[in-house]
């Protein structure tokens, strides 16, 4: 069989049994990279050599009994915005395109210490601004699954070499749904953990209020898995939250008896397609058959939190970009007369239409005379909706609903109408702006065979929660990892 | 001029934490050192690098807001200054705008009139500082130093209560007293880590309302800030009587040239676009920190003045000089404590420290003599093994490298000669040697002694008991 079909947990033990070796595993990875990277182009940098070299230290460090954790040996891709000492990390932007960070993201050196063989780098859209990983500006990727479709993003390569089995997992990250929505097209699964729980250390910003790392894997026992070790304290991150709780996987328990999941109506109505409606309900009559309590409730403000956002996000990534300015590293434009010109030039041809267009939004509602107006108001909505999810979570354990209102649309549709891509993540966003965690799962796929998501909502720091009721959901259907086991099955689940 | 102006002053005030680290890094903050080698990913803004607040420069500001009467604000936040300049790696300052730490505050100055004056303080807030840029205008490029980027900053804004150049410099020497005795910063003004911007602006005896302001920077000492405010003052007036109007402009004080030049005007102004930081949480000053910080502020001038007097019973103004720099007080106290002789020591820094202080143009922080050594000095005055010249003299050196006096004076043999019979042979020598003088005392004279004292001092090297010569001579002749 082929390594890179199984589970990340299942390589993992092979490896430890001494059946396979990582450097197997990584130079069938590597084969499968040079296989279909024409067709779905997951990845901005591979580091072949690299890896092999990686995965032959890592064996030995294996065979010497001194590795010992799950996914020693196992190869992973990292989204190109967390950074990786001497290895390129562009954000898939013409502005960094030869930057050499000095340093590893702490969530990165977690997965480093853990036996982690990295393969590269993977693609997005630019500094995860998008949902289509087409703003890119190394080209697009293609949904493994029909190559004419988007799969989704930000975190779209990291999804796409996950789906084309690539790489055994990955690593994305999730300001308003870049994990959870390609995840959802791509028919893998992606958690966005409690804001806090993985260090941002490392991770080149984009709304530092609402970014978290996390896992896109096979299935929820990888999620679970890796989840557990790339949560950490960072002192180095003033936003990283000690948590004593992130033995996530003792939550891989098919038991959801009593389990209260709530239902929002509000997520159900108008602009979500109905094959994708049927599919999420249907998943929520499989939980209530295993005994969960499932109701339908009002849970409000969805509509305001797209507007609120777009504000927030585009207003700390206007400042956080600001430092992508040609002086220190990456992009400088050629001919420039002066310092001013120089600025004006660099960030003009090194970045992209749509990071410039959030630059500008963000610019526009922090300054003065706008402040109040925009920001400020979007903060207490911020507020307002964190104060509807609590209500929420004192009658439910966890929320059930769509990842996104559609599957994966077709390459090139969505960028021309960048509202209709904004509102493509209603059903995301929130979750970001109230801090919560949130995972995508394949509950489905629709008629023209692509993957349909389920998002489950946890109440903060209750991602326990959501795994326990993904793994459930999980064991009810005969599972197709990726379209290559869809096909090897003789069609889809 | 027909029309009476008032000038109405209000500075805002940078002063350098005394920290040993960056505000948000652990990188030195020393100065000097080979250009970026005090530097890391979060100082030198690299992609993926957050802050993380020292929590002793929240101390430094907390103390200061205490000592200037400040309520400290328990819940206080930082923003963000968005402006694009290449000392800036990040193209934002992390500062505070919406809630500083310090609000509503005032120190009291002296006035010239002999009365006292409080001075507002609007807010004191934290915020790091940004890199240098070195022009070489050789190669026509720029290199930006980012050694300093991220050493911590207070600044003070005060009131504009201010009236003249006095009263500004009364209300500098005042925070830089209060925040040398408080540890938190050197704030030396020429090496710039004191920093005064101006806020001047004119207005007619009796209006209510400010007239047009601008700001002055680049003020790097007392005189240059006194200048610039009586440049700055008649421009305006000058502006105003020849009916034209005052521009709200910063504007940048030239030394060498002794005037200033508009930099910008208000309408090239930035917008800052400040918003919360959020890569950094608010800071929550407990009631037990802001306690501790409160026990551990040390005594300041008004106090030590009060107990000098009482204490030591030194006099008033001898007090003044005394505290008027905390290393100076200490200095003092410290040589007290080791030689129990208050008066004596406060004669040695009030007489010879100062006047070589002035004579070598060094401010009292750079004092360099230990209190041991003026405490051994003064003993070894007193107890009559040196006399007053040679004191003199050992303590010039001493001044100068911190020299041993008791060391000293073994080697050089200074110690007064007390031996009768050589002072006699010596003043039997002196007479017979100036028959004129001895003449002229025999004929009433008296002051012909002096010169043979003199001579005979001369003779002894300085070392002679001058009690014992005096008496001798006497008896010679």
């Amino acid at each position: 069989m082929f390594l890179m079909s199984l589970t990340a947990v299942e390589l993992g033990k092979r490896i430890q049994n001494k059946e396979v070796t990582a450097v197997d595993a990584t130079r069938e990875a590597l084969a499968a990279i040079a296989a279909r990277e024409e067709a779905v182009h997951s990845f901005v940098t591979v580091d072949a050599e690299g890896a092999l070299a990686r995965a032959k230290q890592i064996q030995e460090r294996i065979d010497a009994g001194e590795l010992t954790s799950p996914l020693a040996g196992v190869p992973v891709a990292i989204k190109d915005n967390m950074c990786t000492q001497g290895m390129k990390t562009t954000c898939s932007s013409k502005i960094l395109y030869n930057f050499m960070p000095t340093f590893t993201a702490e969530a990165v050196c977690n997965l480093e210490k853990a036996g982690a063989v990295i393969l590269g780098k993977t693609n997005m859209d630019e500094f995860a601004m998008g949902s289509t990983t087409e703003t890119s500006a190394f080209g697009v990727t293609k949904n493994p699954w029909n190559t004419g479709h988007v799969p989704g993003g930000s975190s779209g390569g990291s999804c796409a070499a996950v789906a084309a089995e690539e790489c055994s997992y990955a690593l994305g990250s999730d300001t308003g749904g870049s994990i959870r929505q390609p995840s959802s097209f791509c028919g893998v699964t992606g958690i966005k953990p409690t804001y806090g729980t993985v260090s941002r250390y490392g991770l080149i910003a984009y709304g530092s209020s609402l970014d978290q790392i996390g896992p896109i894997a096979k299935d929820v026992t990888d999620c679970a898995t890796i989840l557990e070790i790339i949560s950490s304290h960072d002192s180095k991150d003033s936003t990283s939250v000690k948590r004593e709780d992130t033995h996530f996987t003792e939550a891989l328990v098919d038991d959801v008896k009593g389990m209260k999941i709530g239902i929002p109506r509000d997520y159900f109505g108008e602009g979500l397609n109905t094959e994708v409606k049927e599919a999420v309900l249907a998943a929520a009559k499989e939980l209530e058959k295993k005994g969960a309590i499932v109701e339908e409730f009002d849970l409000g403000l969805v509509e305001y939190a797209i507007p609120a956002y777009y504000v927030i996000a585009c207003a700390e990534a206007s400042s956080n970009l600001a430092r992508f300015d040609g002086v220190k590293y990456g992009y400088r434009t050629e001919e420039y007369d002066g310092l001013h010109q120089m600025y004006k030039k660099s960030r003009s041809e090194g970045f992209g239409a749509e990071v410039k267009r959030r630059i500008m939004l963000g610019s526009f509602v922090l300054s003065s005379g706008y402040y109040d107006a925009y920001y400020l108001k979007a903060l207490r909505v911020k507020a307002l909706i964190k104060k509807a999810f609590d209500e929420a979570f004192a009658k439910y354990d966890v929320i059930l609903g769509p990842a996104a209102p559609t599957t994966a649309p077709k390459l090139g549709a969505s960028l021309s109408d960048p509202i209709q891509m904004y509102l493509g993540d209603i059903y995301t966003i929130s979750v970001n702006l109230a801090g919560l965690p949130g995972i995508s799962l394949p509950c489905g796929t629709d008629s023209q065979g692509l993957p349909i998501g389920l998002q489950l909502i946890g109440d903060c720091f209750k991602e326990k929660n959501i795994i326990r009721a993904a793994y459930a959901f999980e064991q009810t259907r005969d599972y197709a990892h990726s379209p290559i086991a869809a096909q090897e099955k003789g069609g889809v689940s | 001029m027909s029309r009476e102006y008032e000038t109405v002053i209000g500075l805002e005030v940078h002063v350098e934490l005394a920290t040993k680290t960056k505000i948000f890094c652990g990188c030195s903050t020393a100065f000097g050192g080979a250009p970026n080698t005090h530097t890391c990913p979060v100082c030198t803004g690299m992609p993926g690098s957050l802050p993380v607040l020292n929590k002793k420069v929240v101390e430094y500001a907390a103390a200061v807001g205490l000592a200037t009467n400040c309520t400290i604000n328990q819940n206080c936040k930082f923003d963000r200054k968005n402006y694009f300049y290449p000392d800036n790696p990040q193209n934002y300052q992390i500062s505070q705008l919406y809630e500083p730490i310090c609000r509503n505050g005032y120190v009291e100055i002296e006035t010239a009139d002999g009365g006292t004056k409080k001075i507002g303080i609007h807010e004191i807030h934290m915020e790091e500082d940004a890199g240098k840029l070195v022009h070489d205008d050789w190669e026509d490029v720029s290199v930006v130093d980012f050694n300093r980027s991220g050493v911590p900053l207070i600044e003070i804004v005060s009131e504009p209560d201010m009236r003249s150049a006095d009263e500004v410099i009364a209300y500098l020497e005042k925070l830089r007293l209060i925040i040398q005795y408080l540890g938190a910063s050197d704030c030396k003004l020429n090496e710039g880590s004191m920093r005064a911007d101006v806020n001047l602006s004119v207005r007619e005896v009796g209006a209510t309302e400010f007239g047009t302001r601008t700001e002055m920077k680049n003020l790097n000492s007392f005189r240059a800030i006194s200048h610039a405010i009586e440049g700055e003052k008649n421009r305006q007036i000058d502006l105003i009587e020849s009916g034209e109007k005052v521009i709200q402009e910063t504007r940048r004080w030239d030394d060498t040239k002794e005037s200033s030049h508009a930099m910008r005007s208000k309408e090239d102004a930035q917008d800052y676009r400040y918003f919360p930081e959020p890569d950094l949480v608010p800071i929550i000053i407990s009631d037990e920190w802001l306690e501790e910080i409160r026990s551990h502020q040390p005594e300041f001038r008004t106090e030590k003045l009060a107990r000098y007097e009482q204490e030591y019973e030194i006099p008033r103004y001898d007090a003044e000089i005394l505290t008027n720099s905390k290393h100076m007080a200490d200095l003092f106290e410290e040589t007290v404590a080791l030689c129990g002789k208050p008066k004596k020591v406060s004669n040695w820094l009030m007489v010879e420290t100062m006047r070589l202080l002035k004579e070598h143009e060094m401010e009292p922080e750079d004092i360099r003599f230990s209190p041991e050594h003026l405490a051994a000095l003064i003993n070894l005055a007193d107890a009559g093994t040196i006399n007053s010249t040679v004191a003199k003299e050992v303590f010039e050196q001493m001044f100068a490298d911190d020299t041993d006096p008791e060391k000293y004076v073994e080697e050089h043999g200074l110690k007064t000669v007390n031996d009768e019979g050589a002072l006699r042979a010596t003043i039997e020598q002196v007479i017979k040697d100036n028959p004129q003088s001895v003449e002229d005392y025999h004929n009433g004279k008296e002051k012909a002694i002096g010169f043979l004292v003199g001579q005979t001092m001369k003779a002894m090297k300085g070392k002679a008991n001058p009690g014992m010569v005096n008496q001798i001579l006497k008896e010679l002749l």
